[in-house]
């Protein structure tokens, strides 16, 4: 067992014996190797179940909206962001929270690590050095984690928990990345056409199974356009413009909210990159608004507020 | 809208008051040409049986 998952039992443990929380919101084994799913522990004894490894990629902040009570709760980095955005937006408050920050070095592509074999992983091990060991019926294959992280993690700024309670493990160093939008400016250089081609192909697979929505933490409508029927704003079938609609609109739904937290990518069945469609508005937030999502309780949301100087060159 | 491959053409914003029908004249104009000088439009249309 590795020291984090010591550490988050150990913390988790203490606050249910306490009675300070009712439930520890964490990550759970999962069915398969290298997968993990949400987990909730209400008794010091379920807290075994817990674990912390690199493939805790869903947002746990998704689980918290609109709970009541007293509530512990795991957070990497972007778990913690979406959290504040939450207590921005009204979905719970900073006091029904006890939050247990996990500074994170990022989450594994499960795909990319999946292709380096070719058999069925049986088993998936990490040193906490930054080692993965994959073990397959016919043998083992070594990685470097640092060579197999998930996009979002390797262009991610904010490893580091922006609120919390108590840490898990030492604050890690946030690194510097010279260059953390080349994906989007990739497709600012692309003709129309050429865009939407891009955007084409992205979607070709989409199963409109709303995995993706389902995982985001930032999608709590009560009822969601998509399954809206009076209006019935967007079709239900596999028509390509109802397919487009639904994720254009679901991103515009994530201006200035989105932390780049990569649990829509995660969740999906067929591995598209839902990303694509989001990391634009979260460049524009920071280029126009100079924001990013989650980091600041104070701070309203840029598309929340007016100020006189917002730029507006776009409007004749 | 721009960056999934609507035409630049096709998009305008503007801010005209009900007092000012020549700027909304003026403008209206300006879309339709502006539209007009590409290719008609396929893109997120649905066709309904």
């Amino acid at each position: 067992m590795n020291k984090r998952t010591e550490r988050i039992r150990e913390l988790a443990s203490n606050l249910l014996k306490e009675g300070t929380v009712e439930m520890v919101i964490g990550f759970g084994r999962g069915t398969t190797p290298m997968a993990t799913r949400p987990d909730i522990a209400r008794t010091p004894e379920d807290v075994e179940k817990l674990v912390w490894n690199s493939n805790c990629s869903l947002n746990l902040a998704n689980y918290l909206t609109d709970r009541k009570g007293q509530i512990g709760i795991i957070a990497k980095g972007c778990d913690s962001r979406n959290i504040v955005n939450h207590i921005v937006e009204n979905k719970i408050l900073r006091e029904q929270l006890y939050i247990i920050g996990v500074p994170c070095t990022g989450m594994v592509d499960k795909v990319r690590l999946a292709a380096l074999c070719d058999e069925e992983i049986l088993e998936y091990t990490e040193d906490g050095e930054g080692s993965i060991t994959l073990k397959t019926a016919s043998g083992k294959k070594e990685a470097a984690k640092e060579d197999y992280l998930k996009p979002n993690c390797a262009t991610c700024m904010h490893r580091n928990p922006v609120i919390y309670d108590d840490l898990a493990a030492d604050l890690v160093d946030e690194p510097e990345i010279e260059d953390q939008f080349a994906d989007v400016k990739a497709i600012e250089a692309m003709a129309p056409k050429e865009k939407w081609d891009y955007f084409d192909d992205l979607v070709n697979e989409c199963i409109r199974c709303y995995a993706c929505r389902n995982a985001c933490p930032l999608c709590f409508c009560p009822t969601c356009f998509v399954d809206e029927s009076g209006p019935q704003w967007v079709g239900k079938g596999q028509s390509e413009t109802d397919v487009k609609t639904f994720h254009f609109l679901r991103a515009y739904h994530c201006a200035g909210r989105c932390t780049d937290c990569g649990a829509c990518v995660e969740a999906c069945p067929m591995d598209i990159n839902v990303r694509a469609f989001t990391r634009k508005l979260v460049k524009d937030s920071l280029e126009i608004y100079d924001w990013e999502a989650g980091l600041d309780m104070e701070k309203r949301p840029p598309l929340d507020t007016f100020n006189p100087n917002d730029p507006d060159d776009f409007i004749k | 809208m721009e960056h999934m491959g609507i035409e630049k053409e096709r998009l305008h914003f503007s801010w005209i008051s009900s007092a000012e029908a020549t700027k909304f004249a003026h403008v209206a104009k300006e879309v339709t040409d502006s539209v007009r000088s590409i290719e008609p439009n396929e893109k997120l249309v649905k066709q309904l049986d």
